[in-house]
């Protein structure tokens, strides 16, 4: 059978990745729209980005985003990486199969249930809501992201380098810091990112979980939104895309050249032996 | 929780001393604080009951599950059997301690009764299954062609493809539903250019129809479908299709005998994750969807924030989650299953 592209296979890929790219470079385009009227092309203008930097409440909202989006993704990447290893390294113990179902059912749980049974547990505990309940929600739903990207890194690299480390005496904890960290570094960096962007996007979480002094950015998006369509809310959504895309491209390709210069020094070292 | 009888990380640990590595600075301290009969103490109760340095980090995420993850959903449980009252929280206990030592029980089973008696919840409950399983079926079409493009590409595209595909699962959710509002207006791009090229004369109603939902969710969880079926599909060995053109089959025929069902399991995990979360999507049909839409998420929404019936909307999300448990319990099954695969 021939190999490589048929043209079916061509055909699809282009419309495939037209159909995903165009609604954003759209967005993108109208951002730059002088005119309010969305549809109607009235010339270049960065006015909007302009208006934008004035709207106190859509910055505020924005630093606030921020804000819940770092803390939570630095604690969910700790408390992830160590369900990542409980899962992959620490054979069975009493309860595991608990511990995988609340690992793998964030991942797919509904957001409204998700929501609506966190504020219910911080009303009944009477917790303030506000920042730190948002924060909360994000690290719970987060860190089983970050398990699972840790977990797939960790079940595909050669264990016998841990073994080895521990067989001449090297305590597990100090095996872990030494050796197993610097190895899945490129996972641990990557479940940082996607929390943060997990974080940044949240709007039916975040809805639930915030107070009345507490409004992220997707909640102030989604009000306007409702409202109808405007340039400004382009401008917003295209600094968001921008900022995501700088950061994941950036992210992907530092930890490509790692693996790639990893694989030719296993290669040169295998050729040497 | 079991102890290990071979490896006890906090003895071993305080032997290592005067190192440059964070392990090696823990040790130091915790050599040092074992000076204090406090510390001292406490790592000896801790060791008495069976706590170690293994139990230690399975605890610190376990236990912030079952307070943030397990508990909450108790919760939801326990109030969806309660009674809507005009107070703050704007349900009754479940449990009261009278003045006089008694303990009064009080549950009621109204609000699920409700559920069924109301023809909006079961018709929200069914067009979300209907809407989530079609919209599943459309994403599989789509994302398979794409899946397959992706691997049979060479090998050097490959990366810039899949990061094709990971860019838009990382831009916000709600951007992207966003974006769609645009297009499909009245007044927006697709009707325009349809008129412009003469498809059409009048404007297409699409924004606020099924048919806008369904765009929504394929547009949105289309990454969620391509990823596990190029993962799948890369791992696939190439020379069993040669074989089978060597012995005369066509490809058509090798794509159905061979290439699909060796990708069944990124199959079914593609779908999961594309059906599961779709059931309760609340942004897409908010959004995109008309006042006709029925959407269990969206019902929920609306009964909490609108109506502030919390035992309702607690009961909404109890059977909604009985709906779900079955795909969750099967999904999360595959998901060990392959993780396991790959060890």
């Amino acid at each position: 059978m021939r190999q490589g592209l048929t043209w079916f296979n061509i055909g699809s890929l282009f419309l495939g990745f037209l159909f995903l790219y165009l609604p954003i470079a759209l967005l993108i385009v109208y951002s730059f729209n002088e005119s309010r009227l969305v549809t109607v092309w009235a010339g270049f203008s960065t006015k909007w980005y302009g208006e934008m930097l004035q709207n106190e409440s859509l910055l505020s909202a924005g630093w606030m985003t921020l804000k819940v989006a770092f803390t939570s993704s630095c604690f969910a990447t700790v408390l992830g990486t160590l369900a990542g290893l409980v899962m992959s390294r620490f054979g069975t113990f009493h309860g595991r199969t608990l511990f995988s179902g609340m690992i793998y059912a964030p991942l797919v749980m509904p957001d409204v249930i998700t929501g609506l049974s966190l504020l219910l547990m911080f009303v009944a505990v009477a917790l303030d809501r506000g920042f730190v309940t948002i924060t909360i929600a994000h690290i719970t739903f987060s860190m089983c992201y970050v398990a699972v990207v840790v977990q797939s890194r960790l079940v595909s690299f050669d264990r016998s380098i841990e073994e080895a480390a521990m067989d001449l005496g090297c305590p597990p904890a100090r095996t872990f810091f030494q050796i197993t960290l610097p190895i899945i570094a490129p996972a641990v960096v990557a479940g940082w990112l996607l929390s943060f962007t997990l974080s940044l996007d949240d709007l039916v979480i975040a809805s639930f979980t915030s107070g009345p002094a507490s409004t992220t950015l997707p909640m102030r998006i989604y009000s306007q939104v409702r409202l109808g369509v405007t340039p400004e809310i382009n401008a917003v959504c295209t600094i968001l895309v921008g900022l995501v895309a700088t950061g994941v491209l950036a992210a992907s390709l530092i930890t490509r050249r790692q693996e790639m210069r990893r694989e030719a020094e296993e290669r040169q070292a295998a050729a040497t032996s | 929780m079991a102890t290990p009888p071979h490896s006890d990380p906090a003895d071993k640990v305080a032997l290592v001393s005067g190192d440059t590595a964070n392990a090696g600075a823990l040790a130091g301290l915790h050599a040092r604080l074992m000076l204090f009969p406090p510390y001292r103490l406490t790592g000896d109760v801790l060791k008495r009951l069976g706590f170690s340095g293994r139990s230690a980090v399975i605890a610190i995420p376990y236990v912030w599950l079952l307070a943030f993850f397990l508990t909450p959903f108790l919760i939801v449980l326990k109030i969806s059997f309660a009674e809507t009252v005009v107070a703050i929280p704007p349900y009754t206990a479940l449990i009261t301690f009278a003045e006089n030592g008694w303990i009064a029980f009080h549950a009621t089973l109204d609000n699920y009764t409700f559920l069924f008696d109301d023809p909006l919840y079961i018709n929200s409950y069914l067009s979300s299954l209907k809407i989530a399983s079609i919209a599943t079926l459309i994403t599989l079409s789509v994302g398979y062609p794409i899946a397959y493009g992706m691997v049979r590409s060479p090998r050097r595209w490959r990366f810039a493809l899949l990061m094709l595909v990971i860019l838009p699962f990382w831009t916000s959710f709600l951007i992207r539903v966003y974006a769609w509002i645009g297009i499909l207006k009245k007044e927006g791009l697709l009707n325009l250019a349809l008129i412009n090229l003469g498809v059409i004369s009048e404007p297409l109603t699409i924004l606020n129809t099924d048919t806008a939902v369904y765009i929504g969710i394929v547009y949105s969880y289309l990454p969620f479908m391509v990823l596990p079926l190029y993962a799948n599909l890369e791992k696939m060995d190439l020379n069993l299709l040669e074989a089978a053109a060597d012995l005369g089959c066509r490809p058509i025929k090798a794509f159905w005998v061979i290439t699909i069902p060796l990708s069944l399991s990124g199959i079914i995990a593609g779908c999961f994750l594309v059906f599961i979360p779709a059931v309760g999507e609340f942004v897409i049909p908010d959004l995109l969807g008309g006042s006709e839409t029925l959407m269990i998420g969206k019902t929920l929404w609306s009964e909490f924030f609108y109506n502030r019936d919390w035992p309702l909307s607690s009961a909404v999300a109890v059977l909604l989650l009985l709906v779900l448990v079955i795909p969750i319990v099967l999904f999360q099954r595959i998901q060990e299953r392959n993780a396991r695969a790959e060890a």
